[in-house]
This record gives structure tokens, C-alpha cells and sequence, in this order.
């Protein structure tokens, strides 16, 4: 059965009083790749962050195949918030890939890749280090193993984030604007990988402002805007006949 | 200036596929002349330093000499550095703990954390020292036990803080308050991306501090730290009113004794500088390790530093070949300084 169901309910966050989610409702299914478009501030990011529990959720909640992330559920009823030990655990099912890599400079692309499989899943190391050579081989990085974030390119930097992702073998990957932070040239070899790891049926969710990836590589586009979903469906519809004023306008300025 | 080179024929003559050679024009560096100026000064007064130095007998380098290894005065450093050391382990073990403790979400360990940082870094460290060796006045028994409930041992305070022990407390708490706010720093200077990157991937806590998070801040944190140890190295000396045996206390009870005050002090002031110098090469390699991955190339060491220099100037005169592991850059510094062609090579038509 392919894994990677992500439901995210009734979801509300305010910063102070600004509302950054306004009731969102939305299902990835497993095997989508769901790509979310929207202008700045219009809470895409947060999002991506509150279903990995980078960021606490004020209402609403999110799961994914099934478990709620960061709560369980009590035999009242009631939402019992987890111990920071098992949201550590629920995050490595739930891969997310930043904007600017984060990276852990100090460690070699290998040692990146290697980290979380080994110290928090606690996997063989044997078997791990064999895994994140195929992994590196992927993203046509096996070259660069033993070389320092700093001493790669920012497309090189961000294939290898990917495979570090990866690594601890997710249900779900979450990119958050994975080429924002790349020069025009680098942009391409991303995608190439984002696309690849589409291909083999894991669950991705997308934000981005690459229309022409989400037209070719999405099942599904979601328009977000002032903390809302406006409009949802497949691209042709979404990106092609868009029914709201505001994802016209939206379009229109981008395209 | 650059007409060397540039002749009108230039690129009649040159066919754009047939690669272009240029003359090497001569290259003279800018002048300096106030910076000789200066230099001249500076080596003027240097000379006067060092010949006053040598040539006034009251420093006394004979008796200077005598001493440096004076069986006392080196029992005297072991107990310098015996205290540096002990004070350093118990300041910047408590500092992290105070550190982690203002980090917390709990407002009780961050008041706690902040006001021992504020009691113990407003309390001069003399005052401290004293306090702490008459501590036996307050408690004369120190007990082991459940709080507010029976004691399993009893010890007398006496037994358990000596002079050395009194020393230690009282270097080592007001050193705690310094070197926690240098973690922190460290800490809250490593990227927020860091953090989060470590806790999506779902790193355990302990790891996400001792892996990820406290070897970047160790960048930032060594450099501060060593400033504290040395100045801790020197902050010994203040025990001397305890009568602590540290090399300070040792050298007064010498020149006390024989009257000779000055070389004895430049005896001292000779084995700080030492333990001064040993410890800036120790900060040279440890940051030289953290900022593995930070920087594109690590520095050279001062060995290897030395090594290629002798290696070059050795080179130059004999002909032999510049040492293997050289790198590129080395070599273009040393060439653009030794290597100023004229004359205009043949061009090919």
C-alpha cells in the first residue's frame, strides 16, 4: 500500500493578529504531487511548516496516513499534545526540504545524507552508508560525497538536501520554494531531481512560482491567498481556466 | 605607461583564432613613504628597548636566569596552571549549564540563570575568594542528605574547601558567569535554519545540541573562551591573598626574602607569558578544526607556514624544486614578487 495520506483540517494560525491560516482544508493523496501557488504572505510556507510541526497549529489538525502529527488522540476525546520526543519521531516520516538548504556546513554531503537514518531512526550504519551512495548517485552527486556544503553550488547544495530528505525514507516530502534561493541556470537540475522523485510515486507537496514545473509535473494545484485555499484541481484547470478573479490575476502577473 | 603592449598592429597582425600573447609589462608596487617613516621610528625605539634591556644591570638577567627554574618557583606554576585548569573545567562546565539554563522555556531556570550572572559578575573576584575561604565561619559542617530532611554525611567544611578548594570556587563560580554568556552567544549565533534543518530531521535533542548545533557555535566561542582562560591564567595571581602556593604568591615570598623584587617579578611575568603563548597556539589549532566546513580552504599551519617559505627562498637560490604540497595561490604571490620580465616575446604572424 503506498503511504503518504496527508489530511490537514480546519487549520487556523495567527501571528498576533495576523491571521497566516484561515481555515484550511486539503488532502494529498498518496502518490500526488501537489504543488501549491500563491502570492507572498499568503501563508504557503506556513503551511508546509505546520504539517511537519515546525510550527504549532492554533485550531484544526493535521495527519498523515492516519496518525495526527504532533497530538494523539485520548480515550475522552480530547487532544493530548505529544512530547517532543515523538513529534522528533513523526518528522521522519514527513521529509522537508528549505528554501535555503540549511545544510549542516560542518559536515560533508555524505555525512548530511547519513545523519538522521543513523542517529534518529537508528538504523545499521553499514546499511545506511550504503543507501546514501545510491541516494548521492541519484541526484548525480556521487562525485561530490566527501566535499563541504560551502565548496558546492547552490543547485548542488540543494540536490544534496534532497537526498538528506530522503534518506530517512518519508511517506511524505515537503518543499518549501526549493529553487527561490538559485540562480536562473541551477533551477533546472532541481527540478530534474523533484521531477524524478515524482516519477517513482512519493508523496510531494510543492510550493513554488515554477508554473511551468506545476503544469507538467502536478496531479493537483492549490491557490492559496490571505491565508486561504481559493482554488484547488488538476493544472489544466487551475493554471488554464482558473474560476477565480484572484488566480487570474495571480497568473497573469507571473506568467 | 601600458604602451608596451599596446601597439596599433596589435590587431591587424593577430588573426583572432592564433592565440594572442602579450608582452609582460614591468610592474612596480605603489610607494609607501610615510609607512617607511614609521618603520624607521618604530625600529628606532625598538632598539632602545631592547639595548636598555640588555645594558642596564639592574634587571639583574643573571638572577633572572637563576630562578626561572628555582624548584619553588616551578612548583609555584604547576600551581598556576593547576588552578587555571580546575577553575576552567567548573566555570565553563556550570557556564553551560547556566547557558541551557537561560535558553529554557522555563522562566524559573531563566530568572535563576540571570541572576546568578548578575550577583556573581558584580562581585569582585577578590572579595569572592575571601568569602568562599571563610565559608567554614557560616557553615562550619557541610551535609549530605534529602533537603529539609535527615543528612546521610556530615563533613567538615574545613576538610572539604582548603585554600585550593576556596581558590577554585571562587575562580571557577565567577568564571561560570562569563563563560555561560560566551555559550550562549555561540549558541544563539548559529543559524535558525540550523535548528530547524536538525529538528525536521528529527534528530534527538541531545543530538541536534552536541551535533549540529554546538560545533558551529564553537566557531564564535573559541576565540572568546581562550581570552577568558588567559585571563584566568592571570586572574591566579589574585589568590595570592590566600597564600595559595600559585607562581605568584611563590615569587613574593622569594623576593621577601632576598630582596631581589624586579627579576623576581620578570621571573613570573616570563612564565605567564609561556603559558600566555602555549595557549594562543592551542586557540590557533581548535579554530582551525571548527572551521573545517566553513571555510572553502583551511589556513596553512604555522609548520607548514614555515616549511614553504624556507622551501621557496631555497628554491630560488638553488634551483631545486618549491616543496610538493605548495598550493597554487602560495605560488602566485611569490611569483608576481620575484618574477618582473621585460622584453617583448616573439609574436606569430
Amino acid at each position: 500500500m503506498a503511504a503518504g495520506l496527508v489530511e490537514v483540517r480546519g487549520v487556523h494560525k495567527a501571528y498576533g493578529t495576523l491571521e497566516v491560516l484561515d481555515g484550511i482544508d486539503l488532502t494529498v493523496r498518496p502518490g500526488e504531487v501537489t504543488v501549491i501557488l500563491g502570492p507572498s504572505g499568503s501563508g504557503k510556507s506556513t503551511l508546509l511548516r505546520v504539517i511537519n510541526h515546525l510550527e504549532k497549529v492554533d485550531r484544526g489538525f493535521i495527519s498523515v496516513d492516519g496518525d495526527l502529527i504532533g497530538y494523539k488522540r485520548r480515550s475522552d476525546g480530547a487532544l493530548q499534545e505529544l512530547k517532543e520526543k515523538d513529534v522528533l519521531a513523526q518528522r521522519t516520516r514527513i521529509g522537508f526540504v528549505f528554501q535555503n538548504f540549511n545544510l549542516f556546513p560542518h559536515l560533508t554531503a555524505f555525512e548530511n545524507v547519513i545523519e538522521a537514518p543513523i542517529s534518529a531512526q537508528r538504523r545499521p550504519r553499514a546499511e545506511v552508508e550504503a543507501e546514501a551512495r545510491t541516494l548521492l548517485e541519484r541526484v548525480g552527486l556521487s562525485d561530490k560525497a566527501d566535499a563541504y556544503p560551502r565548496q558546492l553550488s547552490g543547485g548542488q547544495q540543494q540536490r544534496v538536501a534532497i537526498a538528506r530528505a530522503l534518506a530517512v525514507k518519508p511517506a511524505v516530502v515537503l518543499f518549501d520554494e526549493p529553487t527561490s534561493a538559485l540562480d536562473p541556470e541551477l533551477v533546472g537540475e532541481v527540478l530534474d531531481v523533484i521531477r524524478d522523485l515524482a516519477a517513482t510515486g512519493t508523496t510531494l507537496v510543492v510550493v513554488t512560482h515554477e508554473i511551468g514545473f506545476a503544469r507538467e509535473v502536478a496531479t493537483s494545484v492549490v491557490f492559496m491567498d490571505g491565508g486561504r485555499i481559493v482554488e484547488q484541481g488538476p493544472p489544466a484547470q487551475v493554471l488554464d481556466a482558473p474560476r477565480h478573479a484572484r488566480t487570474k490575476a495571480f497568473l497573469d502577473k507571473v506568467l | 605607461m601600458s604602451t608596451a603592449f599596446l601597439h596599433k598592429d596589435d590587431t591587424t597582425l593577430v588573426t583572432p583564432d592564433a592565440p594572442v600573447v602579450h608582452d609582460e609589462p614591468r610592474v612596480y608596487g605603489a610607494r609607501h613613504p610615510a609607512r617607511w617613516v614609521a618603520t624607521a621610528i618604530v625600529a628606532v625605539l625598538l632598539a632602545m628597548v631592547v639595548s636598555s634591556l640588555l645594558t642596564n644591570s639592574k634587571w639583574e638577567w643573571g638572577i633572572v636566569w637563576q630562578y626561572l627554574t628555582w624548584p619553588s618557583v616551578l612548583d609555584g606554576l604547576w600551581g598556576t596552571l593547576r588552578l587555571t585548569a580546575a577553575a576552567a573545567v567548573v566555570g565553563f562546565g556550570l557556564g553551560t549549564v547556566l547557558a541551557l539554563m537561560r535558553l529554557s522555556k522555563s522562566p524559573l531556570l531563566r530568572s535563576v540563570a540571570w541572576g546568578y550572572i548578575w550577583i556573581f559578575r558584580s562581585v569582585p573576584l577578590i572579595l569572592q575568594l575571601l568569602l568562599w575561604y571563610n565559608l567554614a565561619y557560616l557553615y562550619p559542617q557541610l551535609s549530605l542528605g534529602v533537603p529539609f530532611g535527615p543528612s546521610f554525611v556530615q563533613l567538615d567544611t574545613l576538610s572539604v574547601i582548603d585554600k585550593f578548594g576556596a581558590a577554585v570556587l571562587g575562580l571557577g563560580l565567577s568564571q561560570a558567569a562569563y563563560a555561560s554568556e560566551i555559550i550562549r552567544a555561540g549558541i544563539i549565533g548559529v543559524d535558525q535554519g540550523q535548528h530547524e534543518a536538525a529538528a525536521a530531521l528529527g534528530l534527538p535533542r541531545r543530538r541536534q545540541q552536541r551535533r549540529i548545533i554546538l560545533p558551529q557555535a564553537m566557531r564564535t566561542i573559541v576565540p572568546t573562551a581562550v581570552n577568558e582562560i588567559i585571563g584566568l591564567v592571570k586572574g591566579t595571581s589574585v589568590v595570592y591573598v590566600l597564600a595559595y602556593g600559585e607562581l605568584f604568591y611563590i615569587v613574593g615570598v622569594i623576593y621577601g626574602r632576598n630582596q631581589r623584587v624586579v627579576p623576581l617579578l620578570l621571573v613570573a611575568g616570563i612564565w605567564y607569558l609561556v603559558v600566555t603563548t602555549v595557549l594562543t597556539v592551542v586557540q590557533y589549532y581548535l579554530e582551525r578544526h571548527y572551521a573545517k566546513g566553513a571555510l572553502r580552504q583551511l589556513p596553512p599551519t604555522p609548520i607548514q607556514k614555515a616549511r614553504w617559505g624556507v622551501g621557496v627562498t631555497w628554491s630560488r637560490f638553488t634551483g631545486r624544486p618549491v616543496p610538493k604540497d605548495l598550493p597554487p595561490s602560495y605560488g602566485r604571490q611569490v611569483r608576481t614578487n620575484v618574477l618582473v620580465r621585460a622584453g617583448r616575446p616573439e609574436r606569430s604572424i
